[in-house]
């Protein structure tokens, strides 16, 4: 029976890839639509806005003039746009009820958590980024992010899936640990949050960008960008995700060195991943930081939110299969 | 008066006034001031912080002598021009390096430097009433105005500050309105978060001193006691004291371990590994013990941990005279996951001269596509030794210390193994080989396991984890409890009725404001 399990876990790890492909692509589409509506309104708008935009060259004034636009943007939003929109997030969710048996199969499969290992751990660390990703609507209109969020999904889950599959193995004595359960969760869900947070900072630079462009440009170049929220508002989502994934990341932190005590008798030995553990989280420790200082608000701290999100990617990614150290579970053979 | 003392170049703060060209000279304690007030600013510690994150990342790529002593030899090995370079900027040694050092314990100073006014500063705010009602609420954040048509204005502010009480705000009342505040945990949790990392790194420093790490092999049957001699190594803390090693011993009964049988992937892959131990206190009282993986037996104040494994052959060595000259278990060094390990047999007390065996052995013996013998698993169902035999000086007479797992053959002629005149001695486990030429005989007793073990004492790791749940709950409420103002003010309408102003006002990161303003508006009038 073991073996037939998997089986069906790989047969929906790649039908849950073929639905997340199809809801990036209405993600995709919804972009492109955005990107055609402006210019329908943009006529209008400019002759509304533009003489304020050039006379205050300040923050507020681009503010009021983007909700202005959002407004005029959503007010005339083609039911096209809003049925690719909610095609995306339906195909997202039945991808991620298909990614979720994929997953809990493997572990009955397996007989234990599903992430011991590089492919199982993709397996769940993809869940969990698209779980975050669709809890999050709940609070706050973000399927803006689906193309970038699902893309990512689709590329990790993909590789992994092709490059680091590998059969049930029983785990290793180090592996079997509570610690394995606690540690390894939490280290996806800060990643999940923290990869939220990564793609509202990009969108957030792209969108710093579109409003220091002179108004009128402002209609014919990064159309796409403007009936998404203005870089402040981004600003503050992204921080308020990046918060929550610095927590999980400081939890995992400790766990990880409580766990290292027992396993290895010492909680902190500057082992490779304990040292990308600590660069990722004095990184957005330093993100934290650049919010309050005066100076640094805006795109630099926006910048380490995107540096601090590559070295978590570097961290799960080249750390776990180049650098030599105790964290080598991947269970690929070298 | 402000809530929280932040440095000036906080984005909370007003911007300090004044360019560089129109300021006094400064004396001596000016620029002293000028220094601390500049690595106590946000824009320093920040730098520091991300300094401290780049300075990190060289200890990833180049192997460091505290984690992996090994791996720094192969690289001196195989970079012998580059190597030396690195070494005399530290960067085998990244995170006790005097760079590395520095850029921490600067950020400590700026960190302590920043923290410890508003420690005092917070001490007071927290004993202050809350700020007088300001003149117009209708321009503060979350402004809401409520008309009743019915009750007195007294009712209404009796009311509200009841409601502000029972939402965990600290209130005050200014005639007709009452001023309220709350969140101080926020600060709170700001200053326990950081004292927190300062509790860390101090109790690391320090309080490491007074531990120490010690590896110690033991055979199946053998019995390691807790004296500093007894370690195959030891590693003390700056402040440590022989004394303090309580000399208790534990004797390894056996070692269990269960290899996958059925899952054809991992065939042979371990799966757990039990160690038994008998432990023996100084007084005479004995006791069972069990070490795993993942679980250290605690034993006085010392963790055990299980590090290593392998087999230890029982060779006996008889001399051309007939006498046993050696007969001891030999712990050999697996090179492989079937456990082919290699290992060392030095025979000083052979006569006419002295013996040594180089070998393997192998667990489950077959056989490789070149002919060489390998192990094909590695649990002991067909074991083999193989040794290659020297004889001459073993170099062990001259006081310098060699290594057990090493054979100096320089001085030593090789009489049986490939390449000499006579076939390598082969044995399977109870059989014995002469040796040639009258020089004696070699038996394959038994093949016992053997642990290795890292007996740990670290007095201070409690206090680092006490510190870390600090760090933990202090990040959690400076994060995610809001500090926030909040006004109520009562009018008398003009008709007799009442007009109600709520508003409020954000100290710090606060993106549910106005909603909670608006909360306390609907609480209010709901109690009304």
């Amino acid at each position: 029976m073991t073996p037939s399990l998997d089986t069906v876990s790989v047969i929906l790890v790649y039908s849950a890839i073929a639905v997340y492909s199809l809801a990036f692509i209405a993600f995709t589409m919804d972009l492109a639509r955005r990107a055609g509506e402006v210019r329908t309104v943009a006529s209008a708008s400019v002759r509304a806005s533009a003489p304020a935009a050039a006379a205050i060259n300040g923050s507020t004034a681009t503010a009021v003039l983007d909700r202005e636009q959002i407004e005029a943007g959503d007010a005339t939003a083609s039911r096209g746009r809003l049925v690719w929109l909610r095609i995306g997030l339906s195909l997202t969710i039945i991808g991620f009820v298909v990614h979720l048996v994929a997953t809990v199969l493997r572990g009955l499969a397996a007989e234990r958590v599903p992430w011991a290992n590089m492919y199982e751990f993709s397996l769940t660390a993809t869940l969990i980024i698209t779980a975050v990703f669709l809890g999050v609507q709940l609070r706050e209109d973000l399927r803006f992010l689906g193309t970038f969020i699902v893309g990512l999904v689709v590329v990790l889950l993909g590789l992994s899936t092709v490059g680091f599959y590998v059969s049930v193995v029983p785990l290793p004595p180090s592996l079997q640990s509570i610690w394995l359960i606690i540690h390894v969760f939490v280290a996806s869900l800060g990643t999940a949050f923290l990869g939220l947070g990564f793609a509202l900072s990009v969108m957030q630079l792209l969108q710093h960008r579109r409003e220091a462009l002179p108004a009128e440009s402002r209609f014919s170049r990064m159309k796409a960008m403007a009936s998404l929220p203005g870089a402040e508002k981004l600003e503050n989502l992204a921080y308020r995700l990046i918060i929550v994934g610095f927590v999980f990341w400081t939890f995992t932190l400790i766990a990880g060195a409580i766990w290292a005590e027992a396993a290895w008798g010492r909680y902190w030995g500057w082992d490779v991943k304990e040292v990308w553990t600590f660069v990722i989280w004095t990184i957005f420790a330093g993100y934290i930081h650049a919010r309050s200082t005066r100076g640094w608000r805006g795109v630099p701290s926006a910048w380490l939110a995107i540096v601090g999100f590559s070295a978590v990617l570097f961290n799960y990614t080249i750390v776990n299969l180049f650098f030599n150290g105790l964290h080598s579970y991947s269970g690929l053979t070298e | 008066m402000e809530g929280v003392l932040r440095p000036s170049d906080h984005i909370d703060s007003k911007p300090v006034a004044g360019g560089g060209v129109n300021e006094p000279k400064l004396g001596v304690v000016g620029y002293l001031r000028f220094f601390w007030r500049q690595l106590t600013s946000m824009r320093t510690a920040l730098v520091l912080l991300l300094l401290l994150a780049v300075a990190a990342v060289p200890g990833s790529l180049v192997p460091q002598r505290s984690a992996d002593p090994n791996g720094v030899a192969q690289y001196f090995l195989s970079n012998p021009d580059l190597a030396p370079i690195l070494d005399t900027i530290q960067l085998f040694d990244v995170y006790t390096s005097a760079w590395f050092s520095a850029i921490y314990l600067l950020l400590f100073v700026s960190l302590v430097g920043c923290i410890i006014p508003r420690i005092r500063h917070h001490w007071q705010a927290m004993r202050a009433r809350p700020p007088r009602t300001p003149k117009r609420l209708e321009r503060l954040e979350g402004h809401v105005r409520s008309e009743r048509a019915e009750g007195t204005v007294a009712e209404a502010v009796d009311t509200a500050e009841k409601t502000l009480k029972r939402a965990g705000y600290r209130t005050e009342r200014y005639g007709d309105s009452v001023s309220a505040e709350r969140g101080y945990l926020r600060e709170t949790g700001n200053l326990v978060f950081h004292s927190a990392l300062v509790g860390v790194l101090v109790t690391v420093g320090v309080g490491g001193g007074f531990g120490y790490q010690g590896q110690k092999i033991i055979v199946e049957g053998q019995t390691f006691v807790n004296t500093l001699l007894a370690f195959d190594s030891f590693s003390p803390g700056r402040f440590f004291d022989q004394d303090s090693l309580d000399p208790y011993s534990l004797t390894l009964d056996q070692l269990d371990v269960v290899y996958e049988e059925e899952n054809l992937d991992a065939l042979g892959q371990p799966t757990d590994f039990t160690a038994h131990m008998q432990l023996l206190d100084q007084d005479g009282t004995a006791s069972e013990g069990e070490i795993k993986v993942n679980h250290p037996l605690r034993v006085h104040g010392n963790d055990v941990f299980l590090l290593g494994n392998g087999y230890a052959p029982v060779i006996t060595v008889r001399d051309g005279e007939g006498n046993i000259a050696f007969s001891e278990a030999v712990p050999f060094l697996p090179q492989d996951a079937n456990l082919t390990s290699l290992g060392v047999v030095k025979v000083p007390d052979a006569l006419p001269e002295q013996l040594g065996l180089v070998g393997f052995a192998y667990p489950t013996q077959g056989y490789l596509d070149t002919g060489a013998m390998t192990s094909v698993y590695p649990d002991d169902i067909r074991p083999v030794v193989s040794f290659n035999v020297f004889t001459g000086d073993l170099g062990v007479d001259d006081g310098i210390p060699r290594s057990v797992y090493e054979l100096d053959t320089s001085e030593m002629t090789m009489v049986a193994g490939r390449g000499a005149d006579n076939d390598p001695v082969i044995l399977e486990l109870g059989q014995t080989q002469d040796l040639p030429d009258g020089l004696g005989s070699v038996t394959f007793e038994s093949m016992p396991r053997f642990v290795s073990v890292d007996v740990h004492h670290d007095p201070s790791q409690l206090w680092v984890l006490v510190f870390a749940i600090l760090v933990l709950l202090g990040l959690l409420s400076s994060l995610f409890i809001p500090r926030r103002r909040v006004w109520i003010r009562v009018t008398a309408g003009a008709d007799g009725g009442t007009t109600i102003d709520y508003a409020g006002l954000a100290r710090g990161e606060d993106p549910g404001l106005s909603a909670a303003v608006a909360a306390l508006a609907k609480q209010h009038a709901d109690r009304l």
